[in-house]
């Protein structure tokens, strides 16, 4: 659909058109650009007023800094051990989390039962509250699995919460696959597990995708289930960020703040470019109808 | 449409557990979500009534808590900070991401790569975000020293440090983080109208303002909607973005109910009071998913 079909050379309102699309695109690009100019500047150009201007010195120094030696809460590591503990806590979390998902959609369209709409509405329900209801009684019952501060406890919580969104992907994905091949493959005798692997598992690529991505995004990008449920040694990446910048007594030292942040931002900004296609996908499904 | 009765000619032990494995394959499901769903959202109910602490305590004290919290200062400016943060985050986000759509729907080259660029913040963590902006908008090393180092000495931008206007660069960072999100939606709305009727108002002579006032925007309401309860919906969980901007300050000027709560819940000791606001939050949020999945739900039959 388009309404400027007929005007689609040069004219006074396509320059004026890509002058305000560029104008967006500088506004969306700027705190990226300030991120990284000025990680690669020394901290006495950024206090001396030069925080838009490219580097005169380059230096990866700030990078150095955040990544091993800079001051995280007590510890002078660095966001090393941070940014390995987010990776411990993703992998983990999203692989489980997606494979229940798999099934229980696999289940709620195909296997459907009397209630099982309602139970997929509680479920998706659970996916929009608001965790200041569950931080309280999940504090306890971590400590009373024995999880409290670690980081197998933060792939717990996030599993948990990960589910309704998983399963919602997978039931909308599933709902569109012809339940007549399922029936056919049972008449030959094919159980509950042999389908599911057999037959839809085969075509469930780009779902598994989009799943995947949400959830390495979100769990990635989560902050307060990681200040919530995290000792000093088991902090996500975003809590440990958010501790370098906070806590630096004395000089604040801009220019490793901007690469820590770059470094949060890394893995999920990748995967974004990678496989932008299937976040976008992810984003639209996980809001609108799927 | 149970594929299971059909299935069951005798009622063996192995029929009936092949019968039953369907729903033993989703039980670990419900009961996880039966537990740490919605038994702990009565958990926190129950304590919101009790004399709660530092630590859970089970003396029931009735609506006290919520006579307390709506009496001190600090909820009160998070509920007007709310208000305000909502309601400006909810409007700017749908009138830049409606402008965004309709500008990229013109049959505009690169427009993929556009595309990209407006949604990328939406990849990133707000914390992240939040560390970006609040040196940005820095008066001490930000845009305001900038632009004076450039010449124009009298410059004045110091919203962040000013306790009547920092909570506006709250919004400023959370619309450069969602809009591009929201132009998503609304681009993918306009994808899904009917050409045809744009075509005969061409030729009746429209204007393209006229049609997109008269035609394209009512056909977006379904965008409206999603749009309207995915941004509330965030707007009321907002946490990282404030931590990382602000902090919650310049005193308690950005508190919102969501830092409100893990304050009075975790430093303050105070678990009764964070409760009651967490509640609060809760049913919030309530009124407005729980009509949107309704009508999602029951669409689909």
């Amino acid at each position: 659909m388009s309404t400027a079909a007929k005007s689609s050379s040069f004219s006074a309102g396509r320059i004026i058109l890509y002058i305000l699309l560029l104008l967006f695109c500088i506004y969306y690009l700027l705190p990226l650009y300030v991120m990284v100019v000025n990680s690669l500047k020394p901290l006495s150009e950024i206090t001396a007023g030069g925080m838009m201007a490219l580097p005169r010195d380059w230096t990866a120094a700030p990078w150095f800094s955040a990544w091993s030696t800079a001051q995280v809460g007590v510890e002078a590591t660095g966001l090393r051990p941070y940014f390995l503990n987010s990776i411990i806590m993703v992998v983990p979390a999203v692989a489980l989390s997606t494979l229940v998902g798999a099934l229980n959609g696999y289940v709620l369209t195909k296997w459907a039962f009397k209630g099982s709409t309602i139970l997929f509405g509680l479920l998706l329900f659970g996916c929009f509250i608001p965790f200041q209801m569950v931080l309280i009684p999940m504090a306890r019952m971590l400590g009373l699995m024995g999880l409290a501060g670690s980081v197998p406890g933060l792939i717990f919580v996030h599993f948990v919460y990960g589910i309704g969104f998983s399963t919602l992907y997978f039931r909308n994905y599933y709902a569109a696959f012809p339940t007549e091949l399922v029936r056919a493959a049972q008449i030959d005798g094919a159980g509950f597990f042999r389908i599911f692997w057999r037959i839809l598992l085969p075509s469930s690529g780009p779902i598994a995708v989009v799943c995947i991505i949400w959830q390495f995004t979100n769990i990635w990008n989560d902050f307060l289930f990681g200040a919530s449920f995290s000792d000093f040694d088991s902090q996500p990446m975003t809590v440990a960020l958010n501790n370098l910048v906070q806590s630096s007594t004395g000089v604040k030292e801009y220019n490793v703040h901007f690469a820590g942040a770059i470094m949060a931002a890394l893995p999920t900004l990748l995967v974004y470019i990678v496989a932008g296609r299937y976040f976008v996908r992810g984003l639209m499904a996980g809001s609108v109808k799927g | 449409m149970s594929i299971s009765e059909t299935a069951n000619p005798r009622g063996s032990v192995v029929d009936r557990l092949r019968d039953a494995l369907p729903k033993l394959v989703l039980s670990p499901t419900v009961a996880i979500v039966a537990i740490f769903v919605y038994g702990f959202i009565f958990f926190t109910l129950y304590l919101s009534f009790t004399d709660s602490r530092i630590l859970p305590s089970f003396g029931w004290v009735g609506w006290k808590n919520f006579e307390n919290l709506f009496r001190i200062r600090a909820w009160d400016t998070a509920v007007w900070n709310l208000v305000i943060f909502g309601s400006l985050y909810i409007v700017v986000c749908c009138v830049l991401g409606l402008l965004l759509a309709i500008l990229l729907d013109q049959r505009i080259r690169a427009e993929g790569f556009i595309r990209t660029i407006y949604l990328y913040p939406m990849a990133l963590s707000f914390i992240v975000t939040g560390v970006a902006w609040k040196w940005f908008l820095d008066p001490g090393i930000g845009i305001e020293a900038v632009v004076q180092g450039w010449g124009w000495t009298s410059f004045e931008f110091n919203w962040i440090k000013d306790r009547e206007m920092a909570i506006y660069t709250i919004v400023i960072a959370a619309v450069w983080q969602t809009s591009g999100f929201v132009m998503a939606m609304f681009l993918a709305g306009l994808r899904g109208i009917d050409s045809e009727m744009m075509k005969a108002a061409q030729i009746d002579g429209a204007s393209t303002f006229a049609l997109y006032r008269r035609i394209v925007i009512p056909q977006l309401r379904p965008a409206f909607m999603s749009a309207f309860v995915v941004l509330a919906h965030m707007a009321i969980k907002s946490y990282d973005l404030v931590i990382a901007l602000t902090g919650g300050g310049p005193g308690t000027a950005t508190e919102l109910p969501a830092t409100f709560m893990y304050s009075y819940t975790f430093t303050r000791n105070q678990m009764g009071i964070g409760a009651a606001s967490a509640v609060i939050m809760l049913m919030t949020i309530a009124a407005i998913i729980v009509p949107y999945l309704w009508s999602e739900l029951r669409e689909k039959k």
